[in-house]
């Protein structure tokens, strides 16, 4: 057995598998046990109620898919009335996902929504879907900082801020929300995408532009994390087209001290437990103790082939 | 709201092809063994990991409603028409074959137990997710009159069955040129004013959802619809499978796959 649990800031995890934002509701509870996870990520709530944007919604492409589903939400109060008490139900700590246009906004909604039965906000500073052209508070450090900082400011829960791939200074970004006092970083969220139906010259999402999630995009948002990891000392989430637990390992390889989970649920219910399964399974041919002792653990040295014959044990 | 307790447990599972096989020009019948996956309801669907045919790579599972069930023996069915690349590699399946699949999912067809005649009325593959409340209506005890549409007569679907099951059967074509609309709701008025209708039960066409909606409304009967929207998720998560309800005179969305497929058809928007 190996020890799964992982520290998150001052959060402790029973194990380092979540799910992503937005691709998990209570829903999935009719085809797996949500105990079993490391912790529970809501949709995205705001302030405003937002119906989200036209259809379609999502579009398959190769490798993955694009979606733009564009944050339906019901508000803060159906949040503290409803969706809260019902994951009371469950044990794993309930991260709550906010997003708002404006810093103010992004305190004023962290401020409301910490509340007990809460153990973590996760700024979604990323999402592709809501503000024009795609754009986010985390393409730019100069951006992420004012958000992040009054994000901090206004909450003393665990604060996780979701980055965005869409950006060439990844490092810096994830460095502006480390000087701020974010607690953690989720790297990160869909790429900005598009794709158009060749038959009738229409673009496949009603948005036009939309998130790009599944196994094509594990490399790209991989090599952002291990950026990212070099960059700060702040605990890193990984997420991109992780599919499998060994997708997992090379995301802990390179930097994450824990992963969430999104498309693949949608190609298997019990991605998330399977792939739990398969970290243990993972360490314990290795001899690992813990399942953190993975974490930054890729190799950069020249190394002896005898020094590297328990990674690869027989099997 | 939700009711994910309440909810009897969906089964991830690799099912056994039992058989594949095409039954007419349009549509192919598919038999899966899949164990305790099986205890679906009338209405309700599973999503369907579609093997890839050659030279397209479908990457989500596709939703596909119930044909039939039997719990007892592990077994569903599905009827399908091949339009894209998901159904397209469920074509290549072949007896002794895998399937992943995910089910039963969704909100299915509700029986009104002082309900004594009920009208199933349908078109083209719709006709497929009506079939399951032939043997339903029965066991219940509630007669049933079918109304079955298609565009040529060798693509009625669920026609023997229906009759088997005691049903009186109506069937309309285009190619007959009594499907239109208007002659349906003739043949609806008919049968209301013989009392034959305490519910309707719909899928698969707008314009016969319309013709009910109206008379729905016009003799206060209840009515149900099945409805189709792409889908990712199937468990109500992602929120890709919204539809335009009216709830009161209020506009909102609902999820097709989780507070669906089946919807009260006087708040359906066509």
């Amino acid at each position: 057995m190996t020890d799964l649990s992982v520290r998150i800031g001052g959060l402790t995890l029973p194990n380092p598998v979540m799910p992503a934002s937005g691709t998990f509701a209570e829903g999935l509870a009719q085809a797996i046990d949500l105990n079993r996870l490391g912790a529970l990520v809501t949709k995205t709530i705001t302030r405003e109620l937002r119906a989200g944007n036209p259809l379609p919604r999502v579009a398959e492409v190769a490798g993955g898919m694009l979606n733009a589903i564009g944050i339906p939400s019901k508000g803060v109060a159906y949040f503290r009335d409803v969706t809260l008490p019902l994951y009371r139900g469950w044990s794993p700590p309930l991260v709550v996902s906010i997003s708002a246009p404006t810093a103010e906004g992004f305190a004023e909604l962290a401020a409301e929504i910490s509340l007990p039965g809460v153990a973590a906000i996760e700024a979604n500073i990323s999402c592709p879907n809501i503000e024009e052209d795609g754009r986010a508070f985390a393409m730019k450090p100069a951006s992420t900082a004012i958000v992040v900082r009054q994000l901090r400011a206004a909450t003393a829960l665990p604060l996780w801020v979701k980055l965005t791939p869409n950006t060439g200074e990844i490092a810096e970004v994830a460095k502006a929300a480390e000087a701020e006092g974010a607690d953690a970083l989720v790297c990160a969220n869909t790429i900005l995408a598009m794709a158009i139906d060749p038959h009738s010259f229409k673009p496949r999402l009603g948005n036009l532009l939309g998130g790009l999630s599944g196994p094509a995009i594990k490399p790209i948002v991989l090599r952002q994390l291990y950026q990212c990891a070099r960059a700060v000392r702040l605990p890193i989430i990984g997420c991109g087209g992780i599919m499998t637990a060994l997708d997992a390992v090379e995301y802990l390889l390179a930097g994450a001290v824990a992963v969430q989970i999104g498309t693949a649920t949608f190609l298997d219910s019990a991605a998330m437990p399977n792939i739990i399964d398969g970290l243990d399974r993972f360490c314990d041919a290795r001899g690992l103790a813990s399942v953190s002792e993975l974490t930054g653990a890729i190799r950069h040295e020249e190394t002896d082939e005898e020094d590297l014959s328990w990674l690869s044990p027989p099997t | 709201m939700t009711d994910t307790l309440a909810r009897p447990p969906a089964f991830e599972t690799q099912a056994a092809v039992l058989a594949n096989d095409r039954v007419n020009g349009e549509y192919a019948h598919l038999v899966v063994a899949c164990g305790q996956a099986a205890a679906a309801q009338p209405g309700q669907f599973y999503q369907l990991a579609c093997p890839a045919p050659p030279g397209e790579a479908p990457f989500l599972r596709r939703p596909m409603s119930l044909y039939r069930a039997d719990p007892a023996a592990g077994r569903v069915e599905f009827l399908y028409k091949v339009t894209g690349a998901g159904t397209r590699g469920l074509a290549t399946l072949r007896p002794g074959e895998q399937l992943g699949l995910l089910g039963p999912l969704g909100t299915g067809f509700r029986l009104d137990p002082a309900a004594r005649h009920i009208i199933a009325i349908g078109r083209g593959a719709g006709l497929a997710t009506l079939g399951p409340l032939a043997e339903a209506a029965r066991a219940a005890g509630i007669a049933i009159t079918a109304i079955l549409s298609a565009r040529r007569p060798e693509l009625v679907v669920s026609q023997a069955r229906f009759a088997e099951q005691g049903a009186r059967v109506i069937t309309v074509t285009d190619s007959q040129a009594n499907s239109g609309p208007s002659h349906v709701e003739r043949l609806l008025r008919g049968l209301l004013a013989e009392r034959r209708c305490d519910g309707f039960y719909t899928c698969g066409s707008a314009r016969l959802l319309r013709v009910q909606q109206t008379l729905a409304r016009e003799f206060s009967i209840p009515g149900q619809v099945a409805l189709e929207q792409q889908m990712a998720c199937g468990l109500g998560m992602c929120f890709c499978c919204v539809r335009d309800f009216n709830v009161g005179g209020t506009i909102i969305h609902k999820r097709v796959c989780w507070d669906g497929p089946v919807f009260d058809m006087l708040e359906a928007l066509p």
